[in-house]
């Protein structure tokens, strides 16, 4: 069979594999966001918090919640962080630089994970555990809780209610991500992950001489980070480690992991909306953009028409041989379509075009599938922008799900997707026009440029891979990066909430002969198109003077 | 004023004890239930799946390592030990810079792009000398026989395992520093091929450290 071959087989055993869970975990998440009961955990918890789950909130108070968890989550992870040092546990780490600490405890909180330390030499058994991969629950179940909340405002009608907070984040952590965390860790370790607390291992070579690396609960980390779309390693390789990735089975298993949320959720928003229809048509452009976007990085991977590449007779710089370019092609895709950003290849010595599409992956604005909850609310501002188009030009008020899109609408969609596209070319601009900056590339000319693009646009979109060639370390690249996740995470969250509040005080609009059928195959090809179209406007410019320049030079 | 002060701090409170709770839950019980239950029923892969070769740990099956010679004076980069099958290039190795206590492996990549004339030269050079040590009396490497995993550094620069095609063209080279026949060698080589799971998933693969203990043991008995 040929490696070709055998890519694209890995890709249908993926699909299949995820339309098998997609009813049962979408109702599943559909009933565990609409369910009257409380567990008895759960009221332990909210008796802690000093919270009634049953209260609902209005957008405001939503928001507040959400960025008061935040809030405290950032400080309490920059805090531990700092002293490492003192902690038991921690194998003689010391304490993190404040410029580091503050960037990464941004970077886990905006569910970005974006890594400006290398794991095994940085961080304690005590600061990951309980620091990092706590984030990596909670980060995901504020991006459904928000979602959840977006969800409500096209559900409900006539009222400013959109649930509880508190309530939408402990049920998201109890019943969706730690039952599939459990699963996954233990497959993950029965497949070769380590899970242990050990010290630093000083193990014995064939030739003599000896190892030394730190174990720790990996396995339980790893499984977290595909199912929440963080993508934190919990080594320098990340995923390309054979202790967080040990098999190909192992990585054929954690991209269905990363993929299984945000693809479940549009089943969730179908059901809650009282039309399942609705939620296989933005399934259906979610799904044209991945396959579409594997089957071209497999073809341009495969290709390897350039430089070292062609010299090598084969892309395999930065890629194990067990996962092999077609396993490393459909893992890349899909860890920048989803918010993920975890890598099982090096993205920077991917061919010029495959780096590209990596890029514009995460350009979408992580909607096809997205992350775990903010993909489906950013697919939903999407399909808002496209129905407005679709108005535009048969000269009627848009409508989606009976909800009328007015001016107020309008405005708070098209202010979400300018955020990111903002920041990422600002924060580029302003880093290649300083003297000092620029210093970070590893690699020059069309590359190196792309290095840092590539560095915003994974902080401003909450991804968290890169071509890590780039020093980002400093002062410059760790503050800014830092805003840039923090502004790419909690503002557009600002508008999400805003609108789900102004949807969920309107009437219905009764279905007429004259209404948009959103869910026909018609408006998912609208709705690709509208996402292409507006991506490619965007950053059409900024993509040719990096990887268009280098995959065509 | 007081009012949304003291409602922001009650907030905050709120948000700091849905944290420690939360960390409680995922942060402290979740961990140490995997570990439990992955100690009890998988402790040698939690524990790193080490291989024993008479008695003595050689290795991890996962991780790969150098089969070089004793290193040079002067500090050069030591050579590869012909008699032993060879792994990949690890040219994004790193070393550890923080913790320095300890000699810890720092994993990761060259992150050098195709058009880099740094990466140009080390493919240049790799294949060069995986033609020149493997060309033995009657057997020939020709520059295009060398697959690209043979040239290349790995995503973690600990890849354990080579392609069957890289183990091929040692084969010649094995054989004759162990005094061992070409059949005995192939035959090894083919017997420590791992194909694809299930038939599609991954690529055919060959793990260097597994197949330089069974050489040890071949040599040993011949």
């Amino acid at each position: 069979m040929s490696p070709e071959f055998a890519g694209v087989l890995q890709l249908l055993a993926l699909m299949a594999a995820l339309a098998l869970a997609y009813a049962p975990l979408g109702n599943h998440m559909a009933r565990v966001y609409s369910s009257g009961r409380h567990l008895r955990v759960e009221k332990w918890i909210y008796k802690g918090i000093g919270a009634n789950p049953d209260a609902e909130m209005r957008w405001p108070a939503y928001l507040r919640g959400v960025l008061a968890f935040s809030a405290v989550s950032v400080l309490f992870l920059y805090l531990l962080q700092r002293i490492q040092g003192f902690l038991p546990g921690s194998l003689g780490f010391s304490s993190i630089d404040p410029g580091q600490a503050f960037n990464t405890a941004a970077s886990f909180v905006t569910n970005t994970n974006w890594q400006s330390y290398s794991g095994e030499q940085a961080m304690g058994h005590v600061v990951q555990t309980a620091g990092l991969a706590v984030q990596n629950f909670v980060s995901a179940a504020v991006g459904m809780a928000v979602a959840v909340a977006l969800v409500r405002g096209f559900a409900r009608s006539r009222t400013g209610d959109l649930g509880n907070f508190w309530s939408d984040l402990v049920r998201g952590v109890v019943r969706i991500l730690l039952p599939l965390s459990v699963v996954a860790a233990v497959v993950l370790v029965a497949c070769g992950a380590i899970q242990n607390f050990s010290g630093v291992h000083e193990v014995g070579q064939f030739m003599g001489g000896s190892q030394q690396w730190n174990g720790g609960a990996v396995a339980s980390q790893e499984a977290i980070k595909e199912v929440g779309t963080n993508g934190g390693g919990y080594f320098n390789a990340n995923s390309a480690h054979p202790f967080e990735n040990p098999t190909p089975l192992t990585n054929l298993f954690e991209i269905f992991l990363l993929l299984v949320i945000p693809f479940a959720l549009t089943r969730t928003f179908g059901v809650m909306v009282g039309s399942v229809k609705q939620g296989y048509a933005i399934l259906a452009t979610m799904a044209t953009i991945w396959v579409g976007f594997a089957a071209l990085m497999m073809w341009t991977e495969f290709a390897h028409h350039e430089g070292a590449l062609q010299l090598a007779h084969g892309a395999m710089e930065g890629k194990e041989v067990r996962l092999g370019v077609g396993g490393s092609s459909i893992f890349a895709v899909s860890t920048t379509l989803t918010s993920t950003g975890a890598v099982d290849s090096f993205h920077s010595s991917f061919t010029g075009l495959g780096g590209g599409i990596t890029m514009l992956s995460m350009m979408l604005g992580e909607i096809a599938p997205g992350g775990t909850g903010s993909g489906l609310y950013g697919i939903l501002i999407m399909a808002i922008i496209a129905v407005f188009i679709a108005g535009l030009m048969v000269g009627r008020t848009p409508e989606y799900l009976g909800k009328k899109i007015g001016s107020r609408e309008i405005k708070l969609a098209a202010i979400y997707i300018l955020i990111t596209p903002a920041l990422v070319l600002v924060f580029t601009a302003i880093s290649m026009a300083l003297p000092t900056p620029p210093h970070s590339m590893l690699n020059s000319g069309a590359h190196g440029f792309s290095e840092v693009l590539y560095a915003f646009t994974s902080a401003a979109n909450n991804n968290g891979s890169a071509f890590a060639g780039l020093n980002a370390n400093t002062d410059w690249y760790n503050t800014m990066t830092a805003l840039a996740m923090l502004l790419g995470r909690f503002l557009p969250m600002v508008f999400v909430l805003s609108l789900a509040g102004s949807l969920a005080g309107q009437k219905p609009v009764p279905v007429t002969a004259g209404t948009l059928r959103t869910e026909k195959p018609l408006f998912t090809g609208l709705l690709v198109g509208a996402i292409l179209i507006i991506t490619g406007l965007t950053y059409f410019p900024a993509l040719a003077l990096g990887p268009l320049a280098e995959g065509l030079a | 004023m007081n009012n949304s002060v003291s409602n922001t701090a009650r907030l905050l409170g709120a948000g700091l004890r849905a944290l420690l709770l939360l960390t409680l839950v995922t942060g402290v019980i979740y961990p140490l239930v995997v570990t439990g239950v992955a100690q009890a029923f998988f402790g040698n892969q939690a524990n790193g799946s080490e291989i024993k070769a008479d008695g003595k740990v050689v290795g991890s099956a996962l991780i790969g390592q150098a089969y070089s010679l004793p290193p040079k004076k002067g500090g050069q980069t030591p050579d590869a030990d012909l008699k032993w099958f060879q792994g990949r290039p690890q040219n994004g190795l790193g070393s550890n810079t923080v913790n320095t206590q300890y000699k810890l492996l720092v994993s990761g990549a060259t992150n050098l792009a195709a058009d880099n004339p740094k990466l140009v030269q080390q493919v240049k050079s790799a294949q060069a000398a995986v033609v020149k040590d493997n060309s033995v009396a009657g057997y020939t490497v020709r520059p295009s026989d060398v697959p690209p995993d043979a040239v290349t550094s790995s995503g973690s620069g600990l890849d354990p395992d080579i392609s069957p095609q890289y183990a091929e063209i040692q084969v010649h080279r094995v054989a004759a520093e162990n005094g061992l026949s070409v059949a005995q060698v192939e035959k090894m080589v083919k017997d420590h091929t791992e194909g694809r799971t299930l038939g599609f998933i991954g690529e055919p693969r060959v793990n260097v450290l597994e197949l330089n203990i069974a050489l040890k043991g071949l040599v040993a008995k011949h």
